[in-house]
């Protein structure tokens, strides 16, 4: 199967901090893949260089076959990848509805959307409400609210509700449940399910180890800047990945060409 | 370790019985001020606008019909007009969390050029004054190209910019005035915003109608359009801001050409205040303009604020002066209290951000 987004010898430093070191990439249509990794193992950074945020020294990057270069997020958006960042990338000051449309706002249609370039706040109101419903963040209760009133689980799930919301190819999370609840957290997973089952591939950063066993097709290891191996979750235990993605163990396919 | 599973599921099983309808508390009563601290927080132009009714009861206690005779009201419309046509070009920026030192050399430039391409080239003064609009423009374009491409701070680009679009004024009008009566009888076009409209004694002239019809244009699209919420998303917090979807150079470089046009306008609008066109004028813009944004309660820190305080803000330095004249107080007076509200605007503006907290 050819995959819809694929990466090959990414390369990337930050002054003398190496953090991308011919790093691989692969996610195939409609699956879930988890990337685990160390702190500092470039999870992130590779993120940021698949969606435009980051701009690579060297390495290529296809999707669907095709050669890319993204050179801001706002081209990986316009092909259909969201993203939920670290940082969340939220505007504190702005209302939840603004932040879910920031960049993609609905107008009125006719005269007042065309001439005077008039919001439709309510139409925009709605659909957030009714995305954060679905997540189940039911203890907002003033949809206009600045998201800086809000708590950090909140805002997490907000930043969650948008990529869910939007992408139509693929949606790649980097921790997006460090900051919820248990509940918030689970329906976070249904909602993956969710947008997985409608034929979106999914690329989850996580150090939620059941999380990822419970939700990923496969697990894409990274260590020291690039990816290690790719496993299947049904093929070895949470100990196992934890031991390769620290570099206790090796994993079996690389222990013969480096014996311990 | 070893013999764990994924299926840890059951932990979570109670999770379907959980309540699922919007939360709902009662009113907790955190105590008048902190409701206040939170009315204030949604309506940043509401201290300006308290202070503004404050400082207008208190000189027309003092003062009686003297403060609220019509000639008085002229002179504070008049004064005021242009600050607050600066005012709404530095809200602008200000809310992208920069500043303009520039923009009362982009007024008397854009002013110059209207005169001199109208004198000295003989061009119709309707094209001379689209030069004009265009030269400031223009000027913003440099500013917005300069802070946004460039990546150099606003303090920095603005004050060289200061600097530059004042000498090029002074080297290409060889400081020269063209006179009102010249004006009067080839150009009166120049003078369109001093024109009065004499309203039950009081003079308001085009220029403060102009001023007053700007901030109600910005701040409509300020709030209601996707440029209005990507120019305060930029001022928050710009990573976030391009992250999410926001072509936060082309935001920035919008700004500041729409602030230089504005500050065009304004030089337009000096001519028809003081009738002449000097080089000499406006020097003090940019401070005033700051003045006004702050006092109406615009946060320098960018993404927070309205256009309506910044126009709040300069009718309490208007009415300060003229009160204090008025009453035959020395100027120095008038300084000193503007001083002191501009420290007690930012205090507050200080306390309101922490209603988050």
């Amino acid at each position: 199967m050819e995959p819809i987004l694929q990466a090959r010898n990414l390369i990337k430093h930050f002054g003398r901090v190496t953090a991308l070191d011919g790093a691989d990439f692969d996610l195939l249509p409609g699956e879930i893949l988890a990337v685990i990794g160390d702190n500092g193992a470039g999870k992130s950074v590779m993120i940021k260089t698949l969606t435009g945020a980051v701009q690579l020294e060297s390495g290529e990057i296809k999707m669907n076959g095709k050669p890319i270069a993204f050179n801001s997020p706002i081209d990986s958006r316009s092909e259909g990848i969201e993203t939920v960042y670290q940082t969340l990338a939220l505007s504190p000051a702005l209302s939840i509805a603004d932040n879910m449309f920031m960049g993609r706002e609905l107008r009125y249609p006719g005269i007042r959307g065309r001439i005077f370039r008039q919001l439709d706040k309510p139409t925009m109101e709605k659909f957030a409400r009714e995305k954060l419903s679905e997540l189940g963040l039911l203890t907002i209760q003033n949809i206009r609210q600045a998201v800086e009133t809000l708590s950090g689980g909140q805002r997490q799930g907000i930043a969650v509700a948008r990529a869910a919301a939007f992408g139509s190819k693929v949606i790649i999370l980097d921790e997006p449940t460090a900051a919820l609840g248990v509940k918030e957290g689970r329906r976070v997973l249904d909602l993956l399910q969710d947008v997985k089952a409608r034929g979106i591939s999914i690329v989850l950063i996580s150090h939620n180890m059941p999380h990822v066993f419970e939700i990923s097709d496969r697990i894409h290891i990274h260590r020291l800047g690039k990816r290690l191996t790719v496993i299947n979750p049904k093929d070895y235990t949470m100990s196992d990945a934890v031991a390769f993605m620290t570099g206790a163990a090796l994993p079996p396919e690389l222990e013969s060409n480096h014996p311990p | 370790m070893s013999n764990e599973t994924p299926q840890e599921v059951n932990l979570e099983a109670s999770l379907s019985a959980a309540p699922s309808e919007v939360a709902e508390f009662a009113e907790q009563d955190g105590g008048v001020i902190r409701k206040f601290q939170h009315i204030l927080h949604q309506n940043p132009a509401l201290v300006p606008l308290i202070v503004l009714i404050f400082s207008i009861s208190l000189f027309g206690a003092l003062l009686g019909s003297k403060f609220f005779s019509p000639f008085a009201l002229t002179l504070i419309l008049q004064q005021v007009q242009i600050v607050a046509i600066l005012g709404a070009a530095q809200s602008l920026v200000i809310l992208t969390a920069g500043i303009d030192l520039s923009v009362g050399a982009i007024m008397v430039l854009s002013s110059v050029v209207m005169g001199q391409f109208t004198f000295r080239y003989g061009i119709p003064v309707e094209l001379a004054i689209v030069s004009g609009l265009i030269c400031g423009t223009g000027c913003g374009f440099v500013n917005g190209w300069l802070v946004a491409v460039m990546r150099l701070p606003p303090f920095i680009v603005t004050l060289g910019m200061w600097q530059i679009i004042l000498a090029t004024t002074f080297i290409y009008s060889a400081n020269e005035s063209i006179r009102a009566q010249d004006i009067e009888e080839q150009a009166v076009l120049l003078h369109f915003f001093g024109t009065k409209l004499p309203l039950g004694g009081v003079n308001f002239t085009f220029g403060a109608l102009f001023a007053v019809l700007l901030a109600f244009g910005l701040a409509y699209a300020l709030r209601t359009t996707a440029w209005g919420r990507h120019v305060f998303a930029v001022g928050d917090d710009p990573e976030a801001a391009e992250l999410s979807g926001v072509n936060v150079k082309k935001t920035l470089i919008s700004v500041y050409m729409l602030a230089g046009l504005i500050c065009a306008f304004a030089g337009w609008a000096v001519i028809g205040r003081i009738g002449a066109v000097s080089p000499n004028v406006g020097q003090l813009g940019n401070i005033e303009s700051i003045t006004a944004v702050v006092i109406g309660g615009i946060s320098l820190f960018g993404g927070r604020g309205s256009i309506a305080g910044m126009l709040f803000g300069a009718l309490i330095v208007g009415v300060f002066s003229l009160g204090l004249r008025l009453l035959g107080a020395d100027a120095q007076w008038t300084y000193l209290l503007i001083g002191l509200l501009i420290i007690f605007a930012v205090a507050v503006d200080q306390w309101i951000r922490k209603v988050s907290v």
